[in-house]
């Protein structure tokens, strides 16, 4: 979790709004995951059908490539690695890389 | 000051008063005593007198949705309902004022269900005390139509950004004709302005979120904000009360004191009923004796510190409640009341009195009688019974 300072009642905004689109990228629904995607480049076709179905948009793609994953918001749900045709993702449990991470 | 002075049901005074303010928006759904209000406003809007868009739902609890809708978009936002139908927006009525939108809606007094009751008590909005809405009671046809043209400005003020209930009884009040003076189009126009809504969703340059997902972390300071917004609406009240008080000429508090400063009894209730309590305590003070009268008119926020001082000098007050907390010590005014006093630190001696369930009547012989009751507990100085029922057959 962020250490971030959480702001007094009288620092927000009224009425529970959010006054700036696209906030959610600041939430760090990474850290809900218990299982991680990890991609093996040699079984990748690139065909993007993980980017299709990752309901939280954390499948990196450049220059028409997929790149990897955004692990700041991966949730862990699966569903690219129950989606690829050529079963070149794998869920891992987590754990395996907060200990070498030493998290 | 020119003014209409007509004879209207309370129903047509409030519908007068929606004309003259023409919301935007209006989501409504029929429920009896209310139908007529919004069923008058409906002929304004197809004879074209006002711009109003209104919308008939299905149910209440989608003429609040449509309310909080609109009033997020920008709109200035009117409903107004009765009994079963505040029930059934019971879950928007949180949504309406957490997200701090200034909808003004009439709820005319009626018993909740069940039995099935169509009749006057105020078992509806007293349920309804603590979703953060300004709640405002109103004794007849007149007043109902001075608090709901005061409410838009107070819903609307920049410090407050709250919606505002405005209550006036059932039948007793929404059916019957009364000498009403109807204040000039333009004079209302003038006196409410021009709606500014602070965060409209649809000003697409600045795109923002309403009602997020607000857990542990943000849900508790939110509330805190709501209850220092609904506190600080007492002064705003005020002012706008003082300000219509120019145009109309008629004096509005946050509640009404009748004869109560030299009295030595008195009488709390709200609404139609401190209309016949007001003819016992002349005739009583006529025979010379001293009795008095507090009807509140602004229950929330409730002015504690000034009811408790208004009420200080007594020897011997009945808090009248038209409405039951059931297994409570005492219906919602007496226990609000009681605490309020305990605060100011004098505590005259005091009853509660439950009446009116159903719209069951409350004459004169029956107000004479609390009247007589406080004598006795004056003199003897002992209570025999706390919280009493009146006018139930045993
Ligand atoms: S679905 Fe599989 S093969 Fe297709 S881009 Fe994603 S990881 Fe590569
Ligand atoms: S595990 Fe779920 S959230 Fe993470 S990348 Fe795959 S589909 Fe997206």
């Amino acid at each position: 979790m962020s250490a971030v300072r959480k702001k007094g009642w009288r620092e927000i905004p009224k009425g529970g709004l959010i006054l700036e689109a696209g906030s959610a990228e600041q939430y760090d629904t990474g850290s809900w995951r218990s299982q991680r995607p990890v991609r093996d480049e040699q079984k990748c076709t690139h065909c993007m059908i993980c980017w299709i179905y990752c309901p939280d948009s954390s499948i990196l793609v450049e220059d028409g490539k997929m790149i990897g994953f955004d692990y700041k918001h991966c949730k862990g749900c699966g569903i690219c690695a129950a989606e690829c045709p050529t079963k070149a993702i794998e869920m891992r449990d987590e754990n395996e890389f907060r200990e070498k991470e030493g998290v | 000051m020119s003014v209409k002075t007509v004879a209207i049901t309370g129903n047509e005074a409030a519908s007068y008063a929606f004309k003259q303010i023409n919301p935007d928006v209006v989501a409504a759904y029929p429920i009896t005593p209310q139908t007529e209000l919004v069923q008058n406003f409906s002929e304004f809007v197809a004879d074209g007198v006002v711009n109003t868009d209104l919308i008939t739902v299905e149910s209440e609890h989608s003429a609040m949705s449509a309310c909080v809708g609109a009033a997020a978009a920008g709109g200035r936002v009117m409903t107004a309902t009765s009994a079963n139908g505040l029930a059934l927006m019971f879950e928007i009525l949180f949504i309406a004022a957490s997200s701090k939108l200034p909808i003004v809606m009439p709820v005319v007094n009626r018993a909740l269900s069940g039995p099935i009751n169509i009749h006057c008590d105020h078992s509806d909005t007293m349920a309804a005390r603590d979703a953060g809405w300004i709640q405002i009671y109103s004794e007849n046809a007149q007043e109902a139509y001075d608090n709901i043209i005061q409410a838009v400005r107070i819903a609307e003020d920049m410090k407050v950004r709250l919606p505002v209930m405005v209550m006036f009884d059932g039948f007793i009040i929404s059916h019957g004709i009364e000498r009403v003076d109807l204040l000039d189009d333009v004079v209302v126009r003038n006196f409410i302005g021009e709606y500014q809504p602070n965060y409209p969703l649809l000003d697409v340059e600045k795109p923002l979120t309403f009602g997020p997902l607000d857990l542990h972390d943000y849900y508790f300071e939110h509330k805190r904000q709501q209850a220092e917004d609904i506190k600080n609406s007492k002064p705003i009240i005020l002012e706008v009360a003082k300000e219509f008080k120019e145009i109309s000429n008629r004096e509005y508090g946050l509640f009404e004191s009748y004869h109560l400063e030299d009295a030595e009894t008195a009488i709390v209730v709200l609404s139609s009923a401190a209309g016949t309590a007001k003819a016992v305590v002349d005739e009583l003070r006529d025979k010379g004796k001293k009795v008095g009268l507090l009807k509140p008119r602004v229950f929330r926020p409730f002015p504690y510190m000034e009811i408790a001082q208004a009420l200080s000098h007594l020897k011997a007050i009945a808090i009248l409640d038209r409405s039951v907390s059931f297994g409570g010590f005492g219906g919602p005014l007496f226990t609000e009341f009681r605490s309020a006093m305990v605060e100011f630190g004098k505590i005259p001696e005091n009853i509660n009195i439950i009446f009116g369930l159903g719209g069951r009547d409350i004459n004169e012989q029956d107000i004479r009688g609390v009247y007589e009751q406080l004598d006795e507990i004056v003199k003897s100085g002992k209570v025999k019974e706390r919280v009493q029922y009146l006018g139930v057959r045993e």
